[in-house]
């Protein structure tokens, strides 16, 4: 399989992204934000980071650069999407995900290892973990505060749309701890936190198993390999 | 050059985390009749040539699509600039253009 990475400028994980999808098992390819090609990828992952500087809002220009015009397209027809933190903004921004992300609610850029519990494994980045499932991923942004209005929350609720919710700890102000999201077909899938940095023992989070052992982030990926061997 | 002004604030009932911060200073400076302080963004669009209607309706277009997210944020004004909509002040004490 292979997964594409698209390099904004201003991509800060992009490699990070690319050697989680080696790991796992699948063939990272490096994707341009210049460009109209998607290189005939299989699914598609946008990284964290700053793209463009984030002068308008958090992947704003991001969402309207050349190859996210394909990206759409492909998210639409049915194509494995994952958006990290500031892939996550721009998923937003392309309005492949609803809602906004705003200023954490205490104003400070925030980095800690994250509890999260699964919500739901009905998409192709989180069909291998269980419901209900509690997880540790680093989470590190200034813009994370996921917000919507309340029909578009409820709705979100109700449609069991929500991927992700923070546990412990809500660090930016999210309405209802809403850390991720997927869209009613299940193949984008959107979380401020990064599951790129929990891949390998050695550099994750803390577990009580052994410091710096934890890899849960290794199932976003796994995930969408098992759903193409198996679709 | 004729330039076309777009303002876009953050919603009212959105938590400005910026805004909050520059009011606690002016309040520690002892000005505390400013009771609250929020902060958006003032664009100008630099055109060539007039500013026509035409141009002012596809300023009000991008003005809703990319330069604001309407989840977060209002689109408070769009107009030409020098104009009654402009302000106080617009063009004075030695403001360059």
């Amino acid at each position: 399989m292979r997964i594409g990475v698209v390099t904004f400028p201003g991509s800060l994980d992009d490699r990070d992204a690319q050697r989680a999808i080696r790991l796992a098992g699948a063939e990272p390819v490096a994707l341009w934000h210049g460009t109209h090609d998607l290189q005939g990828v299989d699914a598609i992952v946008l990284p964290g980071g700053f793209s463009y500087g984030d002068y308008l809002r958090c992947g704003a220009i991001a969402a309207r650069s050349p190859i996210m015009a394909e990206v759409i397209d492909a998210a639409n027809s049915g194509m494995p999407v994952l958006g990290i933190c500031n892939g996550f903004q721009i998923l937003v921004e392309a309005h492949l995900l609803p809602g906004g992300l705003i200023r954490n609610d205490h104003g400070d850029f925030i980095r800690r290892d994250q509890r999260l519990r699964v919500e739901s494994t009905d998409s192709a980045w989180t069909n291998g973990f269980t419901a209900g499932q509690e997880i540790t991923i680093p989470l590190k942004n200034g813009e994370g505060g996921f917000i919507a209005d309340e029909p578009t929350l409820d709705r979100l609720e109700g449609e069991g749309l929500v991927a992700f919710r923070y546990l412990d700890v809500n660090p930016n102000g999210s309405l209802r701890d809403i850390a991720g999201l997927r869209n009613e077909r299940g193949n984008v899938v959107g979380l401020m936190p990064h599951p790129e940095h929990a891949v390998e023992p050695g550099f994750g989070p803390n577990t009580p198993a052994a410091m710096r052992s934890g890899v849960d982030g290794l199932t976003f990926f796994t995930s969408v390999i098992k759903q193409s061997v198996l679709s | 050059m004729p330039t076309i002004v777009v303002e876009v604030m953050p919603k009212a009932e959105l938590l400005d985390p910026a805004g909050k911060a520059v009011a606690g200073a002016l309040h520690r400076l002892g000005h505390e009749s400013i009771r609250d302080v929020r902060i958006g963004k003032r664009f100008e669009l630099h055109v060539d040539g007039e500013i026509d209607a035409a141009l002012l309706e596809t300023a009000q277009q991008l003005a809703a699509d990319m330069l604001s997210n309407g989840v977060i944020e209002d689109v408070i004004s769009v107009h030409v600039s020098g104009s009654a909509a402009d302000g106080v002040g617009e063009g004075v004490a030695g403001e360059t253009r």
